[in-house]
């Protein structure tokens, strides 16, 4: 806990404006770090991260273990839209600015997630390689831009459901919370801006995958919320019940999703 | 669903119609934190004013405060919905629809979820909005949806019960998703859906405060009110 209180001091300084340039400071007397690459974390190891309450708020190796978790996702989306906005006649120049806005957001999560995790005597784990044709399933990912803005869409959408899905377990830690949080609303807004860019809402009606993997979606027609049936204490339709609740995904349901995009 | 949308509209109209001094009398004539306050008012001479409902403490105020966001944009959305501006298109019409719909799905949901400790129902005051104007609803909008999400994104590491985290998580993403789309309508292909007002160039982070911040602007209470005839307060958080 006094690893966390450091942290968020540090952290405030970071929102307005300074570096983290106390991180000597961090470093000395504090406790463990979870020196272990994501990939090597088994997946039993990983449902103990996932929508667990902590009593008095989670430990600095769980929270390390979840920013680890996030910083896979950014890195694959950081990787995706840098690739994009370089292959040229792929990106139409209409489009290119709200790209290069994603693309910006997606490389500042990479880098304040790895220094957050470097904060928390944690390590980074390494950029992995990555694979966007999916083993060949997405072949012309960066030649055909309607691929592209598909693939967009689905990690966009995932990454959504990947930050919600963590938010019980980082319940208590909150600076990082807060950022967390604040990662996951800018994912939203990417999201919806690329599904009307796909001549789609902006929202996710019932579990529709619109020809992307239904795992991306699944769940996300859900209309019981608290142990209420939304559905019947409300005049709004069952669609706008559904659209109106974007589902978490637990982290081994991400990753099973984001795993075939990674090269083995 | 047309259906829905007019008894909705009915009721809702009710509400936002001004309330004629004798009506509004009669109004706190059932409440009895208001009836002192209405009386001491008129003995002034000053038109009276309705009393402040306080959010509450803890998750339950948090939730109420979220709550009372969702009125004020029900409210306003289905009043945007009556008529439409001046020269919407259709996609904007869709759109707006949607949104009325998810707003009201989550006001009704809140108000269903806090059962006995949900605050009352709160009257609005659009009189600021010009609604045939597309820039003054659009811009309202925005405001409102930016609003939302900073708030829900600043109290979230407030609430300790953790499934109303996730229950916070679940409708502060649609918020966003509302803020990128009005966004877009105002500035489309912009950077603005996600832009540089809102969420940091140098992080990547969205906006967050807590309800009662002036940190860069009136807080979010402060933001509620502006829109609202029975004003709320939420001197129990931070």
């Amino acid at each position: 806990m006094k690893a966390l209180k450091i942290f968020e001091e540090v952290y405030k300084e970071d929102v307005i404006g300074k570096n983290f340039s106390r991180r000597e400071t961090l470093t000395k007397g504090l406790g463990f770090g979870l020196k272990v690459a994501l990939a090597a974390i088994p997946f039993g190891l990983l449902e103990t991260f996932s929508n667990k309450a902590y009593a008095g708020g989670p430990s600095n190796s769980s929270i390390v273990g979840i920013l680890n978790f996030a910083l896979t996702l950014e890195y694959l989306e950081s990787t995706y839209y840098t690739t994009g906005l370089s292959t040229s006649g792929l990106i139409p120049s209409a489009d290119s600015t709200v790209f290069k806005q994603i693309s910006k957001h997606e490389s500042d999560h990479v880098a304040l997630l790895k220094t957050t995790i470097t904060s928390l005597q944690g390590t980074p784990v390494p950029l992995p390689t990555f694979d966007f044709t999916a083993g060949g399933t997405y072949p012309d990912v960066f030649s055909n831009y309607q691929t592209f803005l598909a693939l967009s869409n689905a990690f966009e959408d995932t990454g959504v459901r990947a930050y919600k899905g963590q938010a019980a377990a980082l319940s208590g830690s909150g600076a990082v919370l807060t950022a967390a949080l604040d990662i996951h609303s800018v994912e939203a807004r990417h999201a919806c801006e690329v599904r009307r860019m796909r001549g789609l809402k902006g929202w996710i009606s019932y579990a529709e995958a619109n020809r992307l993997p239904a795992a991306i979606y699944a769940g996300e027609d859900n209309t019981t919320q608290d142990n209420i049936n939304v559905t019947t204490i409300t005049t709004a339709p069952t669609i706008s019940v559904t659209e109106a609740f974007d589902e978490p995904l637990t982290m081994k349901e991400v990753l099973g999703i984001a795993g075939s995009f990674l090269k083995s | 669903m047309d259906n829905h949308l007019k008894s909705q509209n009915t009721f809702q109209t009710a509400l936002q119609t001004p309330l004629a001094r004798k009506k509004f009398l009669k109004y706190t004539l059932f409440s009895g934190g208001t009836l002192m306050l209405g009386l001491d008012a008129c003995k002034k001479g000053n038109p009276p004013s309705p009393e402040v409902t306080d959010v509450g403490s803890g998750d339950i105020g948090i939730l109420n405060l979220a709550y009372a966001l969702e009125q004020l944009e029900a409210a306003f959305y289905i009043k945007v919905n009556e008529s439409f501006y001046t020269n919407a298109t259709e996609a904007e019409k869709a759109i707006l629809s949607d949104i009325m719909y998810h707003e009201m799905t989550h006001r009704d949901f809140f108000k269903a979820a806090l059962g006995r400790s949900a605050i009352r129902e709160l009257i609005t005051d659009f009189s600021s909005i010009d609604f045939r104007s597309r820039s003054s609803v659009l811009g309202t909008a925005k405001a409102l949806e930016d609003t939302g999400v900073s708030a829900y994104n600043g109290a979230g590491q407030y609430i300790s019960n953790p499934d109303y985290l996730t229950l916070a998580g679940k409708i502060v993403s649609v918020e966003a998703r509302h803020a990128s789309a009005i966004r877009d309508l105002l500035n489309p292909l912009s950077a603005a859906f996600a832009g540089d007002d809102v969420v940091s160039p140098t992080t990547g982070l969205d906006f967050s405060r807590t309800p009662n911040s002036t940190t860069g602007g009136p807080s979010i209470v402060a933001t509620a009110n502006t829109f609202l005839y029975t004003k709320i307060s939420a001197i129990h958080l931070p």
